[in-house]
């Protein structure tokens, strides 16, 4: 089975609102980028094109056949995953394995500023028949609930939260894709109010437009055009349960997490500690040591050391979030893992804008929705 | 109730009272950018024009324009002017509304195929649109004499027009 790499990606918008573009040319001018980059024809070389998006988000039911336009994908095999752009790159890995498709191209994008509801498009992901009867004031509430069993599980205080968002916020000032990066100070997040308990208004991430294209190919592929592909050395995903009054889950802990790191690893025959780069979502403070914790493979509360110890800071031997994360980049609905995947590649590449180490290996992983997290991890090698 | 079908009849409050239906009208309110491309047809209409692009690849013309050719994938920034003046290409009639209802009146709608530059009587492709028709008969469209008549855009008056599909208020027959 043929090796899969990344021979191009393209961007554009990162700001927190785009009114200039409709969400098609949005898309247009990435996949444009993507596909010079890789020096391709969408319609002639591409043989597959997968589009992460939700109907939702997008304000149109079976968005789907807006998918193949922008991409190029017109009269080819398009289709779309409802998830996450890195279960997107997960089925064009699949793709591209079997042999029968040797370059596919992946895209996601965020036109969150279209979305004048947010907070109640919110809500429709909750259970209608109970959660949504109970109306809680707030359809994020389960994020607070999270981290605060997080806490108390990992021993965290609510400043070691504040950690990150002070890492990460700082981090991101060099990073020409981080809108609501900033020189804050941990007195700055503390005195920020609650968003909801535990979590400050400064520990909660903003939104933000913008559109990733990925473009994959076989490793035969990929030497024809190009001479640094970064190979996709591992993937893996997993999705948690979660119905009705969450009976199951099991708070302050991120199963799929650990499930996803597990599958991604053994594929790569690398482990943690060979990553230069490590990009996960932040998008809440305590998503980012949860996180490490369950990819770590390690004890519950390991990470919030690291935090303190200044162990994750962009100098640092293995650096979480140099990018600034979700805290400096923003939301970007299903294009959120494909932003930090983006940061993972220019990374690798050295073409990223920012001053980082020379990045050998990367880690990118993206989650949705406290608490039925479905999970992805991501393993990359120049 | 016109006509009984067979089964057991539920009155309405007796269909909302069993457990487990729950009742949930979402919120999902959006604004649409229109973007580049579709915001020149938009400032068009209001301006009493049917505005197109033209592919520099291909030379397809897309109406409404849009910013990229979806065949060509290159960007597209030749906007052109269409007379608005076409050919009826399909036209159906329509008795019942989205709700299912029987309207009172029924209403014609179809493709128009606009007269564009580059594209011929005979081209199997063409620059059209989707929209209502007004002056031709039901009989016009069962019989088929609608296809192929001459239409011409009947335009909102000015003061009253928008930047909307719907300043054009229909596509009604050139006078001959």
């Amino acid at each position: 089975m043929p090796d899969v790499a990344i021979i191009g990606a393209g961007f554009y918008g990162f700001k927190p609102s785009v009114p200039e573009l409709s969400f098609r040319e949005l898309v247009f001018e990435a996949a444009r980028r993507a596909y010079a980059e890789a020096g391709i024809d969408p319609r002639k070389d591409i043989a597959g094109f997968i589009s992460c998006q939700e109907d939702f988000w997008e304000g149109i039911a079976i968005a789907d056949e807006f998918a193949p336009e922008p991409l190029g994908g017109v009269l080819r095999p398009t289709f779309t995953v409802a998830g996450d752009l890195l279960q997107g790159i997960a089925q064009a890995y699949m793709m591209i394995k079997t042999g029968l498709f040797d370059i596919v191209a992946v895209e996601s994008h965020s036109k969150q500023s279209d979305i004048k509801t947010l907070q109640e498009i919110y809500e429709l992901a909750l259970d209608p028949l109970y959660l949504r009867k109970l109306r809680p004031p707030n359809p994020l509430f389960m994020a607070g609930i999270d981290a605060q069993a997080y806490m108390m599980e990992a021993g965290a205080s609510e400043e070691d939260l504040a950690l990150v968002s002070v890492k990460n916020r700082n981090n991101g000032i060099d990073n020409p894709r981080a809108s609501y990066s900033s020189t804050i100070t941990l007195d700055d997040v503390i005195s920020s109010g609650y968003y909801m308990k535990p979590i400050k208004n400064l520990e909660a991430a903003g939104f933000t437009d913008g559109a990733v294209v990925f473009v994959l190919a076989s490793s035969e592929v990929a030497r024809k055009f190009t001479d640094d592909p970064v190979w996709v050395k591992g993937i893996g995903w997993s999705t948690e349960t979660g119905t009705g009054g969450w009976n199951h889950h099991v708070w302050g802990r991120m199963i799929s997490a650990r499930e996803a790191a597990k599958q991604a690893f053994k594929m790569s025959g690398l482990n943690l500690t060979d990553m230069d780069s490590i990009e996960i979502e932040d998008r809440f403070t305590y998503l980012e040591p949860l996180f490490l914790d369950e990819i770590g493979l390690s004890t519950i509360g390991y990470s919030v050391e690291l935090l303190r110890t200044g162990d994750l800071d962009k100098n640092a031997h293995m650096p979480v979030n140099m990018s600034g994360g979700s805290q400096s980049i923003g939301v970007l609905l299903e294009a959120t893992g494909g932003a930090r995947l983006l940061e993972a590649y220019l990374q690798l590449k050295g073409k990223a804008g920012y001053r980082h180490h020379e990045v050998e290996n990367a880690l990118v992983a993206s989650w949705r929705g406290p608490p039925t997290y479905t999970t992805s991890v991501l393993i990359l090698s120049r | 109730m016109t006509k009984k079908y067979p089964g057991t009849y539920l009155k309405r409050d007796e269909m909302y009272s069993l457990p487990g239906l729950v009742r949930y009208k979402p919120t999902a309110k959006y604004s649409f950018s229109a973007g580049i491309a579709q915001t020149k047809f938009l400032e068009g209409l209001k301006k009493g024009k049917i505005i197109g692009v033209k592919c520099p690849s291909c030379g397809r013309v897309y109406v409404p324009p849009r910013a990229f050719c979806e065949y060509c994938h290159v960007p597209m920034n030749e906007y052109v002017e269409l007379p608005g003046t076409g050919e009826i290409h399909t036209a159906v009639i329509s008795y019942i509304s989205t709700f299912r209802q029987r309207m009172d009146k029924p209403e014609i709608v179809g493709v128009v195929k606009l007269d564009a530059p580059g594209y011929t009587k005979e081209s199997y492709e063409f620059a059209g649109l989707f929209h209502r028709f007004c002056g031709i008969t039901e009989e016009d469209v069962i019989s088929g004499k609608a296809i192929g008549m001459r239409v011409k855009p009947r335009w909102k008056p000015e003061n009253e027009r928008t930047g909307s599909v719907t300043d054009i208020e229909c596509f009604e027959p050139v006078e001959s």
